[in-house]
């Protein structure tokens, strides 16, 4: 069963609706509960959880501190390409005209990564977007290889591959994948994914499971906040790492919160999700998925990133540029989305020291990609 | 680091080396570097567990690495985060290949969020380090068959868990791991789970050779002044050990005797 399976027989429109229906005495009951029951997560992301958030808080700290330490791992992303064929409406990489394309060349690539390894950075996503011509597969695997020993650990985000093309990129070197559906609102995605092989809903739906079936070992989801009613969503996604911790028992999987910014006047921010309810999401998911990371990107404001630290998050990325080549300024490109914390990598660092955390640069190490070792001699 | 055997009472002996504590603590989930360095100071740990994954070894300013330098105890590399035999194997070569001593504990936790050992490809890393002259402590499930496995293809000791790593439950597998210290030719280390001075106490009085403690002193409001504590409970647990304070009750025995009959 796939988790496709799983949201067709699953009533997001009449979860919602029951949220509506849980008071307080549920919400005190899900918060004395030990066990990650999904009754318990309802009552959790229910309206009437909002009155409860620092309870939940100490909560969320208490469980992440015990699996996690005072620990933040840091990552950067790395922008590769801008070229896309997807025509998605929320996308600074969106649109017909205006827009500077590139993809970088090897030494484009390398000096990105230089100097992002540099900085100190040991974990590295790559992004692109969605461009089979202007970007083809092999030249993302070129990238990888090109970048794989100057990093312990690179990720990819990138569109939704085949399993063939997944192992293909983790021979590469690759292996971790990001893979936000955006929104589980199957009418929705349709709407603001309206061309472009981005538009098939459930193909991205289960690429992370054929990431997983081809070897990655961490996988990352997410969805747009902003898109939809927010708790739909954190339900989805909380079913979403569920299905794959069950089903992929050896994947490492973390949660991404990005909150739509910036978006172009023809669509707005349908479903505005406020800093109350940001938290409120990732206390909920903190509580009932312990294990689970939860991702922080260079979207959201030093004030409030910095606020966030102790109440769950596990990993940062800081100083980020998200038009290749704009780390070291190689090309003029357009942006995918502005950033808000413009602070220094190392200003973000002494911000996460300041709040009683590790800022850990390597947390994985490239003798655990594959290959036999034990019969090689 | 490793006196001679008769300059320390009552030494832990691993491989023939000789360690003044039975406490081998963990270097993960530390606010700062800083921090880590104190507690590990105050422990009086003999033995400091670090993880590959988390250090570079390349780089001489690797702040865990700087923060734990110059210190009297044995930093001992951890496969921590390999999934399988053959990363585990990799990450160890790797590690000796940069100029550490050829010791090892050996942690294969194919999913992250129990971070339960996985027993097989363990004793397939286990055997094949050992022959490439490792010293090989491996990191168990209370398993006493494993246990023994282990033991045969030459691990220095085995390092069985009292509950879930990260719990802070305690010893809840007392009657496999009784069972285990009551068979074992090596040292058995009693690791992960152990939440509170008292767990170490008992798992000493248990006849632990060490016990090894990392969430519970990481992880308190006072990192430094928990591990002082953790330093306590092992001496207390240790000595009441040797006092004779604790009956061992694992060897099942018949109830009645077979041959009762002949003496009446």
């Amino acid at each position: 069963m796939t988790f496709l399976d799983v949201l067709q027989q699953t009533d997001l429109s009449a979860l919602r609706r029951s949220l509506d229906a849980i008071g307080p005495r549920e919400v005190q009951a899900a918060l004395a509960s030990p066990a990650a029951r999904l009754e318990d997560f309802l009552a959790l992301i229910s309206p009437a959880a909002a009155d409860f958030l620092e309870p939940m808080a100490r909560r969320a700290q208490a469980v992440t501190v015990q699996r996690f330490g005072r620990c933040i791992q840091m990552y950067a992303p790395l922008y590769v390409s801008n070229w896309c064929i997807n025509g998605c409406l929320y996308c600074g990489f969106h649109g017909e005209s205006g827009q500077t394309r590139t993809a970088l060349s090897d030494e484009q690539v390398l000096a990105e990564g230089r100097y992002l390894h540099d900085v100190g950075f040991r974990h590295l996503l790559l992004v692109s977007g969605e461009a089979p011509r202007k970007y083809p597969l092999e030249r993302l695997g070129r990238a990888i290889e090109l970048l794989s020993p100057l990093f312990s650990s690179v990720s990819i985000e990138v569109q939704a591959l085949t399993e063939p093309q997944y192992a293909q990129v983790a021979r590469a070197g690759a292996e971790g994948v990001t893979m936000f559906q955006e929104t589980y609102d199957r009418a929705l995605y349709t709407r603001v994914h309206p061309r472009g092989p981005k538009s098939d809903y459930a193909n991205r739906l289960e690429a992370p499971e054929r990431a997983a079936r081809a070897g990655f070992r961490r996988l990352s989801l997410g969805a747009l906040l902003g898109l939809s009613d927010f708790r739909v969503e954190a339900i989805a996604l909380a079913l979403h790492a569920d299905h794959l911790l069950r089903t992929h028992w050896r994947t490492q999987v973390s949660i991404n919160v990005p909150r739509l910014r910036n978006a172009p006047a023809e669509l707005g921010v349908p479903a505005p999700v406020s800093d109350r309810d940001l938290v409120q999401m990732l206390l909920a998911l903190r509580i009932h998925l312990p294990d689970v990371g939860l991702v922080m990107s260079t979207r959201e404001p030093p004030a409030l990133r910095d606020r966030l630290i102790p109440l769950g998050i596990t990993q940062m990325s800081a100083g980020s540029k998200t038009d290749p080549g704009g780390y070291r300024q190689q090309v003029h490109a357009t942006e995918q989305f502005a950033v808000e914390d413009g602070r220094s990598v190392a200003e973000v660092a002494a911000a996460i020291r300041r709040a009683g955390y590790d800022p850990v640069w390597k947390d994985w190490d490239a003798q655990m990609r594959g290959g036999s070792a034990c019969e090689s001699r | 680091m490793s006196d001679s055997p008769a300059a320390i009472p009552d030494p832990l002996v691993i491989a023939g080396r000789s360690f003044r504590s039975r406490l081998v603590m963990g270097s993960g989930k530390f606010p700062s570097p800083a921090l880590l360095r104190q507690a590990v100071d105050a422990s009086e740990a003999a033995i400091v567990t670090v993880a590959l994954r988390r250090v570079d070894l390349d780089n001489a300013q690797d702040d865990m690495l700087a923060s734990l330098a110059g210190g009297d105890y044995l930093l001992l590399p951890n496969t921590s985060g390999a999934r399988d035999a053959d990363q585990a194997v990799r990450l160890a070569r790797l590690a000796r290949a940069s100029g550490i001593e050829p010791w090892v504990k050996l942690e294969i936790t194919p999913e992250l969020r129990s971070l339960l050992p996985d027993p097989i490809e363990t004793l397939r890393a286990a055997e094949v380090l050992v022959k490439d002259g490792f010293t090989v402590l491996p990191y168990i499930q209370p398993d006493p068959i494993l246990a023994k496995r282990l033991e045969e293809v030459g691990c220095a000791t085995v390092m069985p868990l009292g509950s879930a790593i990260g719990t802070n439950l305690g010893i809840r597998c007392r009657e496999m791991l009784e069972m285990i210290l009551a068979n074992a030719t090596v040292p058995v280390i009693i690791d992960a789970g152990l939440g509170a001075p008292s767990h170490v106490a008992e798992a000493m009085e248990m006849g632990a050779a060490a016990v090894m403690v990392n969430t519970a002193i990481a992880t308190a409001a006072d990192p430094v002044a928990m591990a002082d504590a953790f330093r306590l409970g092992v001496l207390a647990g240790r000595a009441a050990y040797r006092a004779g304070a604790s009956g061992h009750v694992g060897t099942p025995e018949a109830s009645s005797p077979l041959t009762g009959f002949l003496t009446s």
